[in-house]
């Protein structure tokens, strides 16, 4: 090897964290290259927000090597505060203060000068859809807004890399969109995301690494498409007219399992237009022809049931 | 920058945002600085007639009794200051802000010197309406302008004694009602001294208390300082109290704050 390999901005091994006897991290180990979008993945109570609490240097581990943008977290907190900027459940926004003065309130604690400390500010009050509410109160800011002057906030001081902890929770549809494409921006100037997210979907949309978090310890990690590989291939879902149908479509088919009841073959298959052409020309030569037809492709629900043994709790909230 | 400036910028911006807060929020402070007003009244006009004549002075009553209370008032007032101190710590240490500060790379003490720094003004405006409305009511100190400076001074000792200590408070309690409580026996503090009547007057025990608990030398230093009566050994003692407090509130309060918070 000529070169050595990069440092990554954030690496963790063996990460352990209990709250009394209740063991919340149970031995992570994480690894994120600089310049990607890492996503911890976890239904509530996880253990998600520990991590990043543990990452940004709110709190200490019990034990475990952690390392974020070179830094040890225990041993040097300062240079890793200046290398990141936060954003989630437990950041917030000071609510007696303007979402301007807000902003300048970071801008001064990042010693930019006034002037640079203004343009910044107006540039993110831009960028963040804020001008006009620069003037409330954090207090009378909606969801949103508030979501946005937060990630905002974390982003004064030009950081490298950024955590959000569930940056979309309780947000309505459009505000999430608006977000992820906030996020979008960022990974395409270069920054690092370690995202946490119950959203099955969030993480399938913006990440380029997801690790799912269940109890305290990683059951899988890899990318969307490698995760939803580690399960069983889809199928296609045939729902016919009268149960004469369905028995000579297995017949046929040779293939696939019947439900007599809802009149349906299900055929595996990954639903390709090539196969699916075949499968279907193969009914048409026997003259059956299905009244409905659905291809089944595994998403990350599958991934979550699969891998955990239980579905993720918010599973129908991810599948609008 | 160096470590000392970068520092100092942090407090001072931490303190600005306290004072934005005082702004926005300014019922807290009305109510601070209006309840030693309200003793003040009740003490002049309803006991004051009473009291008075068992100073024992020459022109006695009402007038001599103001005369004497002011000193008490004061301190009253910097306990009111004090309890609001631990209330808007506790208060702020619910909000996610501060969390977020945790996690940014500036001073680490500034959230703390911010509220104090608020404080200390607070306390301020509240010695300036108190000495205000005694002097309406006919408060005639004696002091020259040396005095009346060196009577400020002891006071903003006092207070920042007293305010790092409540800031300790603030961050000790698990939530804002016994933040609120906490620092009550300050409240108490100067009724169990020479603030509102002469120490002689009560029975040994309580007396005993009175005359070597710490207020009791500022309200006779303040006393003799505004109304010419011997200060003695108080002056130095009152100063010691004020930093040995100080000192003891702050590094209480720095080792709070810096504790882990999930431990």
């Amino acid at each position: 090897m000529t070169t050595a390999p990069p440092t990554p901005a954030i690496a963790a091994t063996a990460l352990r964290k209990s709250y009394g006897d209740h063991l919340v991290l149970d031995g992570i180990d994480l690894d994120v290259p600089a310049g990607t979008v890492f996503s911890l993945l976890g239904p509530n109570g996880a253990g998600k927000t520990t991590a990043v609490k543990i990452l940004s240097t709110l709190i200490g581990a019990d034990s475990g090597d952690v390392r974020v943008a070179g830094h040890d977290v225990a041993r040097d907190p300062d240079a890793v505060r200046a290398a990141i900027g936060v954003t989630g459940q437990f950041s917030a926004v000071d609510n007696l203060l303007t979402g301007r003065e807000n902003l300048m309130l970071m801008a001064d604690l990042h010693h930019l000068g006034r002037d640079e400390g203004r343009r910044r500010v107006a540039d993110l009050l831009e960028r963040f859809d804020l001008v006009g509410a620069a003037g409330k109160l954090g207090s009378a800011y909606s969801g949103g807004m508030r979501r946005r002057l937060d990630l905002a906030m974390g982003l004064v001081g030009d950081p490298r890399i950024v955590f959000l902890d569930e940056p979309t929770t309780g947000l309505d549809p459009r505000s999430r969109r608006s977000m992820w494409q906030i996020i979008r921006d960022l990974v395409d100037g270069g920054v690092t995301i370690f995202l946490t997210t119950q959203y099955l979907e969030e993480a399938d949309e913006l990440a380029d690494r997801i690790a799912v978090l269940d109890h305290g310890r990683l059951v899988a990690e890899g990318t969307a498409d490698e995760l939803k590989r580690l399960i069983p291939g889809g199928h296609v879902l045939l729902r016919f007219t009268d149960i004469g149908a369905v028995e000579s479509a297995v017949r046929i088919l040779g293939t696939g399992v019947a439900d007599t009841a809802a009149l349906t073959v299900q055929v595996p298959g990954d639903g390709g237009v090539r196969s699916l052409k075949a499968l279907l020309d193969r009914l048409d030569d026997a003259s059956i022809t299905p009244e409905e037809l659905a291809v089944h492709t595994p998403d990350l629900d599958d991934v979550f049931l699969t891998l955990t043994g239980h579905p993720s709790d918010d599973a129908k909230e991810a599948v609008r | 920058m160096t470590a000392l400036s970068a520092t100092l910028t942090d407090a001072a911006t931490m303190s600005r945002r306290q004072l934005r807060h005082m702004v926005r929020y300014p019922s807290l402070t009305l109510m601070l600085i209006g309840q030693p007003i309200l003793f003040l009244l009740l003490f002049v006009y309803v006991f004051g007639g009473t009291l008075g004549a068992g100073l024992g002075g020459a022109a006695g009553g009402r007038g001599e009794y103001l005369n004497y209370v002011v000193p008490g008032i004061l301190l009253m007032a910097a306990a009111s200051v004090s309890m609001g101190t631990a209330v808007s710590v506790a208060m702020d240490m619910t909000e996610g802000v501060v969390a977020r500060f945790r996690t940014m790379a500036i001073a680490r003490s500034s959230v703390l010197t911010g509220h104090v720094v608020g404080s200390m003004i607070q306390a301020m405006l509240s010695m300036a309406v108190v000495i205000g409305v005694a002097l309406l009511i006919g408060f005639r100190p004696s002091a020259g302008p040396g005095a009346w400076v060196a009577a400020v001074g002891m006071f903003a000792l006092l207070c920042f004694a007293l305010t790092w200590l409540t800031v300790a408070m603030g961050l000790v309690s698990e939530s804002v009602e016994t933040a609120s409580n906490m620092p009550m026996p300050l409240v108490l503090l100067p009724f169990l001294g020479s603030g509102f009547v002469p120490t002689d007057s009560m029975p040994a025990g309580i007396r005993w208390f009175a005359e070597y608990q710490p207020f009791t030398p500022v309200m006779e230093t303040l006393r003799g300082l505004l109304m010419g009566t011997p200060i003695g050994g108080s002056g130095v003692l009152a100063v010691a109290w004020c930093l040995a407090i100080a000192l003891g509130g702050y590094l209480w309060a720095r080792a709070l704050y810096n504790r882990d918070p999930s431990k």
